[in-house]
């Protein structure tokens, strides 16, 4: 991977609910909070200046609270959800002033969704359900047909292509869905809580199949969640939000070394840190060989302690992709990459 | 203070000149236009005729045999079979077939009629909330005015006979399906139609492949009952006109025949419980996909 080229542009996008929203954005360009908002002219602020870049091939992650704004952020770019201001760039071209017939074209063909609640067709058989996205560009049913098998294969639903979606279990709906959306050949794909109401070991699973697939596809993927293990697994860059405003937006090793402020490190103080953190966020950068072992700048904390548990004194080197030295790690750095960052207390208790 | 007691009311030869104006109004309308209109009507009339002729001229048992073939395509159940069976032949056996094709012939024109108004209207009823808004208090009206109040104006404009007895017949029967397109229309599941929306369904393709389908069930519950208010609208219609088994229910009333009125109102029933059931089960067998969720 060299140069990130970036495929979709999002500059100051403003979304306000309810009456004279121009009137609700003067204030909020000038600095109202969205609680001040809707007591003083009963909007509600949906998002608040969202400036993001969104690199082609990566999996774009967009976590936040309950009502942070993820679902609205994420159906502005397909618009499902109308802005008050801004734009989103699209290979140079604004979405926003798409007509309606390239704006119909653009969604039958350079994007798809998974939704959170699946929202498959009931009526249809899962092959149709599969192969409705091609069906409704007037596709022949030979064509389709022929596709949405091979999806529903590759997904790992062989064999059920005359069920109905009610006779699925929710982690095979969910795999129709994605099967539905991978249909289309769209290069960006719009994750809504997917895997969300799927329960751990399902949802473990679904990780892994988009993980699988994207290594072999490399599509652009909006990926919405608000569980922080999520988005550190597959996650190539998190963005956070809160009350509708982009707090932070950077790479998961980052979020976790450098949180921009208490509402991020709220986020990630639960997490497993020991399980996450890789080497080359706590490693001494240097280009020479130490004494111990040689590991990979990618394994996490856990891993390196038990290679440096036989030898505490013997720092490691790290390698990376290219198998060059580009750090060492010794105990103390250990420690340090275990330690929460800033003052979040340490909650000693008994 | 005698406001107070006493409602002031409009002076007596002044209300009645203002009743006296609108029946003048209307009745030199339907003098100047009642023909435009029945001949705009005629169509409905030749159909509505050539219907009655079709079942009354064609040989009792062909009849069973396709009532029975309709009853098996829409119910798939032998009781509903013999029950169809056996009414049949027993208002044949008491004299009243001819009259019971008419009215057969009648609620199906009423039907067709009922249906082909009725579902695009309460499309674009769910389509705009200004239609909703407009054609509801409409449709209360239709629903709860006494039959006999527009049967006035009908057979002012149309005189009496077939085609006054099928429209009064629609009126009344039209609104369930109308309001019932409307709402299944209106409660399918907003985050498939998103999904529609995301793959770029545009409004047709929504509507035929989305919304329609899912809102049938309800859509044929509404065709249930306009077919059930269709029938009690028989014996009405027939004071102006129209033939079939309201006829001599009609007489019985008026002469006091129990047995008439009895046998023929009892075959009313018969027909709307055999209609009943039937697009009952017809409807139950469209949800099939849903049925299937439980199991
Ligand atoms: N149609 C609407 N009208 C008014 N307010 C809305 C509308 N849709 C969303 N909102 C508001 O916008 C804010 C953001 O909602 P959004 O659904 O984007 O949150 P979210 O981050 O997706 O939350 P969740 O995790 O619960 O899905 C909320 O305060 C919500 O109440
Ligand atoms: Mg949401």
């Amino acid at each position: 991977m060299n140069k990130k080229e970036i495929l979709i542009k999002i500059n100051q996008l403003y979304k306000i609910f309810g009456k004279d929203t121009s009137h609700a954005l003067e204030l909020v360009k000038n600095g109202m909070s969205k609680d001040e908002l809707l007591e003083k002219s009963n909007c509600v602020l949906g998002l608040n200046n969202i400036n993001l870049n969104i690199n082609k091939g990566q999996i774009q992650v967009i976590m936040g609270l309950s009502g942070s704004g993820k679902s609205t952020l994420i159906r502005h770019l397909n618009r499902l959800i109308e802005p008050t201001s801004g734009e989103i760039l699209f290979n140079n071209t604004n979405i926003l002033d798409l007509s309606i017939k390239e704006l119909t074209q653009f969604r039958q063909n350079n994007m798809s969704m998974v939704f959170q609640k699946f929202a498959l067709f009931p009526h249809k058989t899962i092959l149709q359900n599969v192969g409705y996205g091609l069906a409704i560009q007037g596709i022949s049913k030979d064509v389709w047909a022929e596709k949405s098998v091979k999806w529903i294969n590759r997904v790992g639903l062989d064999g059920y292509e005359s069920y109905f979606p009610g006779q699925l279990s929710g982690g095979m709906q969910q795999r129709v869905g994605l099967a539905r959306a991978l249909a289309t050949d769209a290069e960006i794909l719009l994750m809504d809580e997917a895997f969300s109401a799927l329960d751990p070991l399902i949802r473990s699973e679904m990780q892994n199949i988009l993980l699988d697939l994207q290594n072999e596809l490399h599509k652009t993927i909006i990926f919405i969640t608000h569980d922080l293990d999520e988005a550190l697994k597959i996650g190539d860059r998190i963005a956070i939000l809160r009350d509708g405003s982009m707090i932070q937006d950077s790479g998961p090793q980052n979020i976790i070394m450098n949180p921009e402020d208490d509402y991020v490190s709220d986020f990630i103080k639960d997490i497993n840190r020991a399980r996450v953190i890789q080497a080359k966020s706590i490693m001494s950068p240097t280009n020479t060989k130490s004494s111990g072992p040689v590991i990979s700048d990618k394994m996490v904390l856990e891993d390196i302690l038990q290679i440096m548990s036989d030898a505490p004194s013997k720092p490691v080197t790290v390698k990376n992709e290219a198998g060059k030295v580009i750090g060492k790690i010794a105990m103390p750095n250990l420690i340090e990459g275990m330690k929460r960052p800033k003052s979040q207390g340490t909650n000693i208790t008994g | 203070m005698n406001w107070f007691f006493q409602f002031p009311e409009m002076g007596r030869s002044e209300l009645r000149e203002f009743k006296k104006s609108i029946d003048f109004a209307f009745r030199d309308f339907s003098r100047t236009y009642g023909e435009n209109i029945e001949n705009f009507f005629e169509p409905l009339l030749m159909f509505l005729v050539w219907f009655e002729k079709l079942f009354i001229n064609t040989p009792w048992p062909i009849i069973i045999a396709g009532i029975l073939l309709l009853a098996w395509l829409g119910s798939r159940s032998i009781s509903i079979l013999i029950g169809t069976l056996i009414s049949f032949l027993l208002i044949g056996y008491f004299g009243m077939w001819e009259d019971t094709m008419s009215t057969l012939a009648i609620i199906l024109v009423a039907t067709i009629l009922c249906i082909s108004i009725g579902i695009p209207t309460g499309i674009a009823m769910a389509r705009s909330d200004r239609v909703q808004i407009i054609v509801l208090p409409i449709l209360d009206v239709m629903q709860t005015i006494p039959s006999f109040v527009y049967l006035i104006p009908v057979v002012m404009l149309l005189g009496i006979g077939k085609v006054p007895g099928l429209i009064a017949v629609c009126i009344y029967a039209i609104p369930p399906v109308v309001r019932l397109t409307n709402l299944g229309i209106r409660l399918v599941d907003k985050a498939v139609l998103e999904a529609a929306d995301s793959f770029g369904a545009n409004y047709w393709q929504k509507l035929f492949g989305v919304q329609m389908p899912l809102a049938l069930p309800t859509i044929f519950a509404g065709i249930n009952q306009t077919i059930m208010m269709a029938l009690a609208m028989v014996v009405i219609a027939s004071m102006i006109g129209v033939k079939g088994l309201g006829l001599p229910v009609l007489r019985a009333v008026s002469n006091q025949y129990l047995a008439l009125g009895l046998m023929n109102g009892l075959a009313i029933v018969v027909l709307a419980i055999i209609f009943d059931r039937v697009t009952q089960k017809f409807g139950l067998r469209m949800q099939k996909y849903r049925k299937e969720i439980k199991d």
